[in-house]
């Protein structure tokens, strides 16, 4: 029996969908191009009346200017790529740091509002409502003021042990770069991938046996011990850099400014308030008999949570987390609103001296884009990881 | 044989008591070793600095405008600022003797906030209501009619100003969202991609730089001799860019809808446009309106950014009136602090709004 196919109707007539999808398809890239060509024009015929010059060429003449820190030694005799490297270098300094912080912290809160303890929830709670519903520009600008003007100045910073908090911000010994810090490292990168092969192993003999080896102490002592190993068969260098308290300033040793230490904080503290909203609800969506028969098997609270609420709530939470991180990254640059020198308060110096606004603006652009889209990779590529086997 | 006396045995103690202050007291502070720890830490910490910090914030405080009195060695907080300062906060620049046209304009903007959330007004003409009072707005700021005197835009300032940035960028951003989401929902593919590179290439910049784009490159946009206001600019800047997170939110509402009411709807033989704008778009907004009040409060938060592009906005409005004053400028962080309450009033209660929405949306599904 053949089956009777519908009637077909003629294939181009104005009736037919897909001819008028073309049709709206065709208007759309017109009026598109329309718009681009329009603005193009502008643009160029703007620029040419005003004599604002053109092109990237800039990028490799001196940048004349100074930057307050950076990872590395910059003078303004470098050029103008250079000084955007230190920005993009300062934006990922705050974005990676603010991004660990942030999960910690807001982990922390979010797992705090189903504690048992009234006054633990009533604290996150507080936490919460008081640091998301204050603009983070505004948060930002009070941890500025508290830093430079509450702090004391550096001839009486406050001190403790080795460590110097005051108006310029925070000094801190770190350990004089030697050989030993070197077999250190390469101790830690053999531990780690003795650790690999460990937790496969321990894996295959959970699988097989059902016994549960330790999946994080042991892994964290192996790693321990690798490095310890290391920096004693490279001699145990003991030698640490400590500030010094001079009379304007404290010298020497590693030091955070001021500037860095309040983008770092605001951001973190602002950011938290969301991840802890994104975790409660996380935790919220696991079906309560979860929990229920966590408890009937035996588990206490701490253990519940850990090995069966959390994990099905990661699911949940990593796509809002994403946003978040990204959020946080974005933030950061309002950094140039304290002057902490980012991409974004960089290219803005650039762009006064140069005047060339397109292509200061799209470098800006171009940074934030891909370093949101490497984000959003790594972060999906986490999340099909974490994802339901499903058959 | 002995006789058997009856013996009773011990009754069972009475269950513990589960209602009262005590008893919530016993199992939400002390309920194990580790809560009651926690307890004592916690509680330790906050009554060490709760009481330090009322005693600065309050019985320490220096009220009257006289910044004298605030430099007093052992007074706490310094009030004063805000009643010295209050009026160039609240309205930035507007000339001094006009203010009472920003306050009025205030007023109207939060009756007709306050009015479109409640039940009451939930009617079409609502919509005429909104135009009417944002033209009535417009002129009591700008002047020119019923003889008040031209103030320029670039004067505008303070809470007015944010009040309007955020309900003007969310009003226009929500027709451009609604056919963004359409939009990449679309099973044209040119229309589709469009969409999604708007939409993906706004949320992966910052929300600065796209204020920068309006601010430094919008002029050289337009022809020759075609100048826009910087408040315009900077609105169209705020609108595209809340419009593309609007979008991303309409289209997580959009594909909550079942496949099968667009089946039937085809069924029934509705066009494209019928069938979302009968059918998918009443289900789907329904569904995303506490999402997009929250959008709403991100775009409110997100207006003090504009200061970063010189509009004196409240946080604008706050640097401007203190940095030029060094009498009063060492106080600033009691004005950080009063502004920060009002940003904190107004969040704070179009959130608790949001989850009030949010239950009336899902009370057809607890049924």
């Amino acid at each position: 029996m053949s089956t009777q196919l519908p009637p077909q109707k003629k294939s181009w007539s104005w009736r037919s969908q897909a001819f008028r999808g073309l049709i709206y398809q065709i208007i759309a890239i017109g009026l598109i191009a329309a718009f681009v060509w329009f603005i193009a024009h502008n643009t160029l015929y703007n620029m040419k009346i005003r004599g604002i010059q053109s092109g990237f060429d800039f990028l490799t003449s001196p940048a004349g200017f100074d930057i307050g820190e950076s990872l590395y030694a910059f003078d303004s005799a470098q050029p103008y790529w250079q000084a955007f490297l230190v920005g993009v270098t300062n934006t990922l300094r705050i974005a990676i740091l603010g991004i660990i912080l942030t999960t910690i912290l807001g982990t922390l809160l979010g797992v705090g509002r189903f504690s048992r303890n009234a006054l633990v929830r009533g604290v996150c709670y507080a936490y919460v409502e008081f640091f998301r519903n204050v603009p983070v520009l505004l948060q930002l600008l009070m941890w500025y003021l508290l830093f430079t003007e509450v702090l004391p100045a550096a001839s009486d910073a406050w001190t403790l042990g080795p460590i110097f908090l005051s108006k310029g911000g925070l000094s801190f010994p770190i350990p004089v770069w030697a050989t030993g810090q070197l077999w250190a490292l390469i101790g830690l990168g053999l531990a780690i991938v003795f650790n690999i092969f460990y937790l496969k192993w321990a894996r295959r003999k959970f699988e097989a046996t059902g016994k549960l080896q330790s999946m994080f102490w042991v892994p964290v002592a192996i790693c321990l011990g690798g490095s310890l190993l290391g920096w004693v068969s490279g001699g145990a260098p003991m030698a640490f850099d400590s500030p010094i308290k001079g009379e304007f300033a404290i010298e020497k040793g590693g030091s955070l400014t001021p500037e860095f230490l309040s983008v770092l904080l605001g951001l973190t503290i602002y950011t938290a308030a969301f991840v802890a909203e994104v975790v409660r609800s996380g935790i919220q969506s696991v079906a309560r008999g979860q929990g229920e028969a966590a408890a009937a098997l035996g588990l206490n609270p701490g253990q519940s949570m850990r090995l069966v609420m959390l994990p099905q709530a990661l699911r949940v939470i990593i796509p809002p987390m994403t946003n978040q991180f990204l959020n946080l990254t974005k933030n950061s640059s309002l950094a140039v609103a304290i002057g902490y020198p980012d991409v974004v308060s960089i290219a803005n110096t650039a762009l006064n001296q140069t005047g060339r606004a397109v292509e200061c603006i799209a470098i800006v652009m171009l940074v934030y884009l891909s370093t949101s889209l490497t984000t959003s990779l790594l972060m999906n590529w986490y999340n099909t990881r974490s994802a339901i086997q499903e058959r | 044989m002995t006789a058997q006396t009856f013996k009773p045995i011990a009754a069972r103690p009475a269950p513990t008591q589960t209602s009262g202050l005590v008893a919530w007291i016993r199992t939400n502070l002390f309920g194990d070793l580790m809560t009651s720890l926690m307890t004592l830490m916690i509680g330790g910490f906050l009554l060490y600095t709760i009481p330090q910090f009322l005693s600065w914030a309050l019985f320490r405080a220096a009220w009257l405008p006289n910044f004298d009195a605030c430099r007093v060695e052992g007074v706490g907080a310094c009030w004063g600022v805000v009643a010295e300062k209050y009026r160039i906060i609240l309205f930035g620049r507007y000339p001094f003797e006009e203010q009472w046209r920003p306050l009025v304009a205030t007023g109207l903007m939060l009756a007709l906030l306050v009015s479109s959330c409640t039940r009451a007004f939930w009617r079409p003409w609502l919509a005429l209501l909104w135009v009417v009072v944002l033209y009535a707005v417009f002129m009591l700021m700008y002047g020119t009619v019923l003889g008040l005197s031209k103030i320029e835009t670039d004067r505008w300032g303070g809470l007015p100003l944010t009040i309007l940035l955020a309900s003007l960028s969310m009003i226009m951003a929500f027709p451009i969202a609604l056919v963004v989401a359409l939009g990449r929902r679309s099973k044209l593919p040119a229309i589709r991609t469009f969409c999604t590179i708007y939409v993906e290439l706004i949320r992966g910049v910052p929300l600065i730089s796209v204020l920068f784009m309006a601010s430094f490159m919008f002029p050289l946009f337009m022809p020759q001799g075609f100048t826009i206001d910087v408040l315009i600019r900077v609105l169209v800047g705020i609108t595209l860019f809340s419009a593309a997170y609007m979008a991303e939110v309409i289209r997580g509402g959009l594909q909550a809808i079942p496949k099968g009411q667009i089946e039937a709807a085809a069924t029934l033989g509705l066009s494209y446009w019928q069938t979302q704008g009968k059918i998918v778009l009443p289900q789907a907004l329904a569904m995303v309106v506490p999402s997009l009040m929250n959008n709403f409060i991100s775009t409110f938060k997100d207006t003090s950014l504009v200061t970063i592009v010189s509009l004196y906005e409240l946080t604008g409005a706050l640097s401007m009136a203190l940095n030029s004053d060094s009498d009063w400028r060492p106080f600033k962080i009691e004005g950080y602090l009063f502004i920060a309450m009002i940003y904190f009033v107004f969040c704070f209660s179009m959130s608790r709004y949001s989850i009030w929405v949010e239950k009336q949306v899902n009370r057809n599904k607890q049924r």
